[in-house]
């Protein structure tokens, strides 16, 4: 139709009328809809969407088309058309096909990429929040079941004869199971485990898949593909996905964008991996180091607490023990000391004093030996640290607690009485591990039924904070404190002094701050509580 | 206590009575009858979780009322609880209350800073009785040993206390810090406020007003995993204006402002002891800490719930809380250019003003 000023634009035009027929169409229409003549119904012609938009559209009379949410598109031979009409004045619509398959693709495709970004973006996410090998292996499995697969298996490399793995299904909880299999004789799951020889992601024969591999209820298995998890020069595992059989095939797209996924996966659980490795390491050397858990021994009373200067640390440079006698009816040693400095390197020489204490317990009745072999010990190692420290040895006859007290350059331990009069013990010494020749005097004590005696460090006094920030706490504040404490439990009074403390402190800094607690127990009963066994009433 | 008799046991299953028996062992800090008496509840066949929750934690609620009524001291509460807990230990290591793990793992904590770990310990024990495996690791528990644990174990929920408001801050960074790894929180204790408004507010995953609602809820759903792109700042946009972080910051400044202030209104007050002005300027730090975790929560009523309790315990304490309304006029001309700061402490004022015990003459 070259009369008409669009019979050549490259865009096909197609006109209908109000009874469906069609009027004219261009030259590329007709390239596009053959059949199209003019006279034709337009069922004969276009596809079903567009008549049924025609049919909507064309009506008698002039009127103007109604707003519609984006173009209408459908698929014409095959093609992606968006088509605009137009309505002319006797109700016939001019139909504008604008061919946009590639347009639609390019959509799609970025529709898709921008999906697959947000999907590795929460899986870092989610997977670099954790250190946790067990959470990292939860989120890889239902991360990977819901987006890759119909199911997924996340296995870690095996401890001993025991294959830890976490199989969750699409839409369900991840659930871990230890299986005693060998991985060797699935193809490629040895070789993903160990981390060597670098292997690709491996298809596996549905049919020859062992049967721990396949979720309960899964049903029948469409495709298995067994990717290893790459680590840190550690083995991570691998990640197993399987997919039912309607939707078997992956493409090449997805296998990359598995690979992806598996990568960021592998590098949280090597992490985790190494994390767990190394927390355990600190665990075992640091075991010796902590303050031990005190308690009731041969009728006295023996509590303590210890907050390291930082807190994320558990030790410091202050310690404490209680040596049950190896007799009984002897008495037992209590030490608490202060080692110069804070932080691990002053913790490592604490467990040094606590060590050779330990060695020197045989002489535990003579405190000035015990200090003077130590502060030779300390003199001969490498370290130019130096200590203060308290020797308390503690023994119950009859109701009260006989104590003999000895300091090497340490506060002197307070003594609260049963009548809220607190005391200082009398004993002084030269502080340990500085010069060749030390002394000290010995200080003795009793506590009737409710008394204690308190040694602490001076992280304590030296608290420096209070309402306005700027005040030590003071030997003078700990003694109002803890004559409130008369006939306190020995946990009470440790606990009250150090909650003072705290408080004192607010969010400043502090130093190591140890207390120990030795309480003469208030009644008459005969004590076998410990929590463990019943006491016994005596009298 | 001293009797080969062990006193009459009321019949089993009467707690109230034999919770008023382990009041009188504790407030008379006897721990002997105290454990004596627990232990024989459980051999006559009382349920462990009941001698837990309606006799121990009774009594704890009694000593935690009786302090906030001043009538014990923060001494005599600390010795109290200490018998309260060997309680909790012997009914923990009773054979009665030997279960076996039936249900998940869960991490029992109570917030930094926070030093009442009864009402943790009690949950443990109660959820241990319900077949749960629990790692309770006990009183003020700094956040970097929290996550360390939840890094290392395999935990599927965490139970937080807190019972001091001021505490809410610190709550809140554990709260954010749990679920960041992957690990929902459900929060309990008297800092979460009433119905537990501040629970939801700081984006707990959960709240329970005590141990056996906190079991109940932990039994009947399994807490989803959190959400890991959630954000502190997403739960409290106020913050944005910064008067939290100033007043925080600047407390013992503030204090110490407020102070010479007062003793400028009041010449008597030059006259104090030491210990008398610390005290006081104890009871304005008090102040600025609650007034700067209103400010974090954006919630004047636990400011103003905070004030009407001071002033009963002052009055309490025998000291003429007359120097409440000024301190709280001091603070606002001191923190004029914070608006929020301004308000909640007007707020306070006018609860003093209006209050009932201003008409007895108490306050003012």
């Amino acid at each position: 139709m070259p009369d008409l000023p669009w019979g050549r634009a490259p865009y096909p035009v197609l006109v209908a009328d109000v009874h469906g027929a069609v009027v004219r169409c261009n030259d590329a229409a007709g390239l596009l809809l053959p059949a199209a003549a003019p006279g034709t119904p337009l069922t004969d012609v276009a596809p079903d969407w567009l008549c049924a938009a025609h049919t909507a559209l064309s009506l008698p009379g002039p009127h103007a088309v109604p707003d519609t949410e984006g173009p209408l598109r459908g698929v014409i031979g095959g093609r992606c058309f968006e088509a605009h009409p137009t309505i002319r004045k006797d109700g016939s619509v001019a139909w504008w096909l604008v061919d946009d398959t590639d347009h639609q693709l390019v959509r799609e495709a970025l529709c898709m990429e921008r999906g697959r970004t947000a999907f590795l973006a929460k899986a870092s996410n989610v997977l670099l929040s954790s250190l946790n090998l067990a959470r990292c292996m939860d989120v890889t499995a239902q991360m990977a079941a819901e987006s890759l697969a119909d199911a997924a298996l996340a296995i870690a490399p095996a401890r001993g004869q025991r294959l830890p793995v976490v199989t969750c299904l699409r839409g369900g909880a991840p659930v871990l199971s230890t299986l005693t299999v060998d991985p060797d004789d699935v193809p490629g799951l040895g070789e993903a485990l160990r981390g060597f020889p670098p292997v690709p992601s491996r298809w596996i024969d549905p049919a020859t898949a062992p049967a721990w591999m396949v979720p309960e209820g899964f049903g029948p298995v469409g495709s298995i593909v067994i990717t290893p998890l790459p680590g840190h020069g550690v083995p991570a595992g691998a990640l197993i996905l399987l997919r039912r059989t309607e939707n078997a095939a992956f493409r090449d797209e997805e296998e990359v964008f598995a690979r992806l996924f598996a990568a960021r996966a592998g590098a949280a659980m090597s992490a985790a991996r190494l994390y767990a490795e190394q927390s355990t390491i600190t665990d075992v050397l640091m075991r010796e180091l902590l303050p031990p858990v005190l308690h009731h021994i041969s009728g006295v009373d023996f509590a303590g607490r210890y907050r390291p200067s930082a807190d994320h640390e558990r030790i410091g440079g202050d310690f404490y023990d209680v040596h049950p006698a190896a007799v009984e009816g002897e008495a037992s040693l209590v030490s608490l000391g202060d080692v110069c400095g804070k932080g691990l390197e002053a913790a490592v020489l604490t467990g040094k004093i606590r060590n050779t204490l330990h060695a020197l317990l045989p002489m535990a009745d003579d405190h000035q030996r015990m200090l003077g072999l130590l502060n030779t010990a300390l003199l001969s190692s490498h370290h130019t640290r130096f200590a203060t420290l308290v020797l308390a040895s503690a023994v119950r006859r009859g109701n009260v607690v006989d104590l003999k007290l000895t300091s090497g350059g340490h506060p002197s331990p307070l003594i609260i009485r049963a009548d809220g009069t607190v005391e200082e013990a009398d004993t002084h010494g030269t502080l340990i591990g500085a010069i060749p020749n030390i002394s000290s005097h010995t200080a003795s004590a009793s506590l009737a039924p409710g008394e204690s005696c308190v040694l602490y460090t001076d992280g304590i006094t030296e608290a420096k904070g209070g309402p306005m920030g700027d005040a030590l706490f003071g030997e003078e504040r700990l003694k109002r404190a803890l004559s409130d404490c008369a006939g306190m439990p020995a946990e009470g009074i440790v606990e009250h002094i150090q909650m003072l403390a705290a408080q004192w402190l607010g969010n400043r800094p502090h130093d190591d701050m140890a207390v120990v607690v030795i309480s003469a127990p208030r009644t008459h009963h005969l004590s076998a509580v410990n929590g463990h066994t019943r006491g016994r009433f005596t009298a | 206590m001293s009797t080969s008799t062990p006193p009459r046991l009321p019949r089993t299953g009467d707690t109230e009575q034999t919770a008023e028996l382990l009041w009188k062992a504790v407030s008379a800090a006897d721990e002997y009858a105290a454990t004596e008496l627990v232990l024989r509840l459980l051999d006559e066949g009382t349920d462990p979780e009941s001698v837990l929750l309606d006799v121990i934690a009774q009594v704890q609620g009694r000593v935690g009322e009786e302090w906030a009524a001043n009538r014990i001291s923060v001494a005599q509460e600390h010795a109290a609880t200490a018998i309260n807990e060997r309680a909790v230990t012997a009914v923990s290591t009773h054979s009665a209350a030997r279960t076996a793990v039936t249900r998940g793992r869960i991490t029992v904590a109570c917030v930094d800073g926070e030093w009442h770990g009864l009402p943790a310990r009690l949950l443990a024990e109660v959820l241990k009785l319900r077949g749960w495996q629990v790692d309770y690791l006990g009183a003020q528990v700094p956040t970097p040993h929290l996550i360390g644990h939840l890094h290392s174990t395999r935990a599927d929920v965490v139970a937080l206390s807190s019972s001091i408001a001021t505490r809410l801050p610190t709550a809140h960074a554990a709260i954010t810090a749990c679920q960041a790894v992957g690990v929902p929180v459900l929060v309990g204790g008297a800092a979460f406020g009433p119905e537990g408004r501040y629970a939801k507010l700081l984006g707990a995953d959960a709240w329970a007003p005590d141990a056996r609602t906190a079991a109940g809820h932990l039994a009947q759903e399994r807490l989803p995993r959190p959400a890991s792109d959630h954000q502190r700042f997403d739960d409290l946009p106020h913050l944005g204006d910064q008067e939290y972080t100033m007043v925080a910051r600047n407390s013992a400044t503030l204090v110490r402002s407020v102070l010479t202030g007062l003793e400028d209104a009041f010449p008597a007050m030059r006259a104090y002891s030491e210990l008398q002005r610390e005290r006081t300027a104890q009871d304005l730090a008090h102040i600025v800490d609650f007034l700067a975790t209103a400010l974090y929560l954006d919630d004047e009523d636990l400011f103003t719930r905070f004030i009407a309790w001071t002033a009963q315990i002052l009055v309490a304490r025998g000291v003429p809380a007359r120097s409440l309304p000024p301190a709280l006029d001091l603070l606002d001309r001191e923190l004029k250019d914070f608006p929020r700061a301004v308000r909640i402490l007007r707020a306070g004022t006018h609860t003093l003003t209006t209050a009932p015990f201003t008409a007895a003459g108490n306050i003012a």
